[in-house]
């Protein structure tokens, strides 16, 4: 075991550095400035700009400074954009944010996504599995960028119950509506595949003999069931895991909430390219990691996987 | 349409300025309410608050409630005192000396001086500032060496701006600038703390570090989310200050905006695009839409290496003339912006819009003349044109180019197809002049024609379209120096309409929606220059 994460972990090295070059010849080869606004900015303070930035050496050095000030430093440079700001205090102040909303939205789905799936898949072909069902494909079809203006529709200017944006430090109020729109597809996903994934567990072999030997019910699911019927759910969980924690655009700009979502995209209509390389590098990493874990995860699960 | 006239010394006189500042000022009958907090929508996070550094719309708005200038706008757009309480103009227009308020003083308790103002000023225009507005000091003011400071030719120590003492500071001009004045209530002119940015560098505009001579100081700033401002106590007109909190929430989504407007989670909110006739509707005392000093057009590419027809002014005149600019003003935009035929706004100030023909015909005669020029340069169906339009990728600048490339085709059987760039890779196409036809738009950056029509100029570097016209460049030198420029601007105007490098589109408004329980939005500023301590709340 120790072997195989030590091995996954030096694997994971190299894909990040990958994905640094990959990015960074990608920035280099779009074309536009990000110092160019509508009125371009005369040749001399243009100059003095890329000096500023560094951007005046060769593509080569640029790329080995920056390296160099990621890896030994975690240093990920000013920001192009703005000019306050270092990228870490960007990273600082919007991923937080998104780990908030993210962590809660990541809760409220398997809550809810495993219960409801769970629910189905033993009240099989019932009223309650079709409703389970059509609730989970309803919730699914419904995108984020919908939800989100309903939800603000509703609970702000109907009933007035919510603040329709903002963050103000997270306070619950705030967390909300970010959270609702931002879980509600990965629960409808989690829950379809937690049905499917326990009808087909509990026609297997092992149920059966469970429910020959009298347990009750309860015991069959809890302790037989649940974990091998929760093992396609954990593939989908790690991605969906940092999905969630990194922000959605979406969600970020309907809200307002200030997270690192939006930074991401702004970053590249900006030409921002040191936020831009800053927040790549930090959802690359924590996709790794991530699934990484789940591996971990599925072997500790799941006794049939040797590494 | 005339709604205000420069500030033009007839004798070199001492110019006090009459009246008080402006300041809030409910009127009779009305009850303050009693939260004085005015939160409002932007759109984005601007780059930079540094008044140095400054290069958007809403980042100058913010700068204007943090820090003050000499001079400051009413809302009607006149000047009236800042931090200086008034200035006289030499015999030859080229010395302006200002005299400072002694009780401004800085959010730390320092006194505000001319040196402040020398500092900020040197500071601005000084390359290794790299300030995206550097060429606002160098190119617009004409204070003496600004060109050579800019260029790195000369040390900014050079630039003709000097503090006589505390509360004096006089400006030396290369030349008589009739708009000179107005250009100190822009951002870039405004004073910045020496000491604070020597501690802080970059940071010195976040909370913690910022010191400000305006009537609010930066108390809160979460980038893309929102910034808090309170009132700065020690602010020498803070008696006539009324809002308490300024709150600025940056949200992107223009209908998420409109919705907490609804709520009344906003004071001012922006009025999502297309909705402004039915949102009017429904909300007639609080959607507004007032003129701004701002010209949407095209751009044909006339560079010799452009499309050959571009070389025809005949076939640039027919494209002018064959379409409904009303489709566009009425049909799709419906916020009361204007037809425009010219580009200097006839809002500028001082400025007379030339009678240009095509502004008089009907669309009728205009189609029937565009044929006619059309055929003339020998196009038509067995010789067609086509032609691609460019613009920045956005919806609304998409229905414009659709409204216009259909009518074109309609009236004049020109095929045109339309094609949008992300807003980089548009800028940069423009740039290079590798378009046929491409969209743009530019709003003044001070109240005077000169800052639309030096777009004309051949040397300009905003020159897109790739104008040149000996002609052009000889009257806007000489407007420079003039007694006069108006007669001058007129006559670029007129030839420039005659020539149409450009098509001018229409004329800008800014449309906003504000709670009625909010006063003092000074609509007549064409500029859009408010300032929070000039508003109020009523009950």
């Amino acid at each position: 075991m120790f072997t195989y994460i030590a091995r996954r972990l030096t694997v994971a090295v190299p894909t990040i550095l990958i994905l640094v070059t990959i990015s960074f010849v990608l920035m280099w080869s779009a074309p536009g400035s990000p110092f160019m606004g509508e009125k371009l900015p005369p040749p001399e303070v243009m100059a003095a700009l890329e000096a500023k930035y560094g951007l005046d050496q060769p593509y080569w050095k640029q790329y080995l400074d920056y390296l160099t000030n990621v890896i030994f430093h975690f240093d990920f440079g000013p920001s192009f954009k703005f000019k306050d700001r270092t990228v870490n205090d960007i990273i600082a102040q919007g991923f937080p944010v998104t780990l908030t909303y993210g962590f809660w939205s990541f809760i409220v789905a398997v809550i809810f996504g495993v219960g409801l799936g769970v629910t189905a898949a033993i009240r099989h072909n019932t009223w309650l599995d079709y409703l389970a069902v059509g609730f989970a494909i309803g919730s699914q079809s419904i995108p984020n960028y919908v939800m989100a203006p309903i939800l603000v529709l509703v609970f702000t200017l109907w009933l007035g119950w919510l603040p329709g944006g903002g963050w103000e430090g997270g306070t619950w109020d705030h967390i909300i509506m970010p959270v609702i729109a931002l879980s509600t597809s990965y629960f409808a996903s989690i829950a379809r595949i937690t049905r499917s994934s326990m009808l087909e567990v509990l026609n297997s072999g092992f149920i059966r003999t469970a429910k020959a030997k009298g347990l009750p019910m309860s015991r069959v699911i809890l302790k037989h069931a649940l974990k091998p019927a929760l093992l396609p759910v954990l593939s989908y969980l790690g991605p969906a895991f940092v999905g969630m924690v990194t922000g959605s655009v979406i969600i970020d700009q309907y809200f307002s909430t200030g997270g690192i979502g939006q930074f991401f995209v702004n970053s590249a209509f900006n030409r921002d390219y040191s936020t831009m390389m800053g927040i790549t590098i930090l959802v690359g990493t924590l996709t790794i990691i991530f699934n990484l874990l789940v591996d971990v995860l599925y072997a500790w699960i799941d006794p049939k996987i040797r590494y | 349409m005339k709604i205000k006239t420069t500030l033009m010394a007839s004798t070199a006189a001492l110019l006090v300025l009459s009246g008080a500042a402006f300041a809030a000022s409910p009127m009779a009958g009305e009850t303050l309410a009693a939260d004085q907090t005015f939160t409002y929508q932007d759109i984005d996070e601007s780059p930079s608050i540094d008044p140095g550094m400054v290069e958007d719309v809403s980042g100058s708005a913010v700068d204007r409630n943090l820090f003050e200038g000499l001079m400051n706008q009413d809302a009607d757009g006149n000047l009236i005192p800042g931090v200086a309480t008034g200035y006289d103009i030499s015999d030859d227009k080229m010395t302006y000396t200002f005299h400072l308020r002694d009780n401004a003083v800085w959010s730390n308790g320092d006194p505000v001086t001319a040196g402040d103002f020398v500092y900020a000023w040197r500071r601005a225009a000084d390359p290794a500032t790299a300030s995206p507005y550097a060429w606002f000091v160098t190119d617009i003011t004409g204070i003496v060496g600004a060109g050579a400071v800019g260029s790195g030719d000369a040390a900014p120590e050079t630039l003709g701006v000097e503090a006589v003492d505390d509360h004096t500071l006089v400006v030396h001009l290369e030349r008589p600038v009739p708009y000179f004045v107005q250009t100190v209530t822009h951002a870039t002119m405004f004073p910045v703390p020496q000491a604070t940015i020597e501690a802080h560098g970059a940071e010195w505009t976040r909370p913690e570090n910022i010191v400000g001579n305006g009537a609010y100081v930066l108390t809160e700033h979460v980038p893309q989310e929102r910034m808090v401002m309170e009132r700065n106590t020690s602010y020498w007109n803070d008696s006539a200050t009324v809002i308490n909190k300024v709150v600025r929430l940056i949200i992107n989504d223009e209908t998420q905006g409109f919705t907490r407007w609804q709520a009344g989670e906003l004071d001012l909110a922006i009025v999502p695009t297309g909705q402004y006739l039915s949102l009017k509707e429904q909300y007639p005392a609080e959607i507004y839409s007032n003129p701004r000093l701002c010209t949407y057009y095209y751009n044909f590419n006339v560079r010799a290496d452009g499309p050959a027809w571009a070389q025809d002014v005949r076939v640039r005149q027919a494209l002018n003339l064959g379409f409904d600019r009303s489709v566009i003003t009425e049909g799709i935009l419906q916020a009361g912006q204007i037809p425009a035929y010219t580009f200097t706004p006839p809002t500028t100030a001082g400025f007379t819009v030339p009678v240009v023909e095509a502004a008089a015909m009907t669309q009728e005669e205009r189609t029937a003349k565009a044929k006619a020029l059309l055929e003339e340069a020998g196009y038509g169906s067995d010789n067609p044109i086509s032609l691609e339009v460019l613009y920045n990728t956005s919806e609304g600048h998409k229905s414009i180019a659709i409204a216009i490339s259909q009518m074109w085709k309609e009236n004049l059987g020109i095929e045109a197809t339309i094609n949008n760039m992300e807003w980089g890779t548009f800028l940069e196409a423009r740039g290079a002049g590798q378009f046929e036809i491409s969209r743009a738009g530019w709003c003044g950056d001070y109240n005077e024609a000169s800052t639309f029509l030096d777009l004309y100029n051949s040397t300009s570097g905003y020159n897109d379209s790739g104008y040149n016209s000996a002609e052009v460049d000889a009257l806007l030198a000489e407007a420079k120096t003039a007694e006069d420029p108006q007669p001058l601007y007129t006559q670029v105007e007129t030839i420039a309409a005659a020539d149409a490098p450009i098509i001018p589109i229409y004329f800008y408004t800014s449309v906003g929606a504000r709670q009625a329980t909010l006063k003092g939005w000074p609509d007549n500023n064409v500029e859009n220059n408010w300032y929070a301590r000039d508003l109020y709340k009523v009950e």
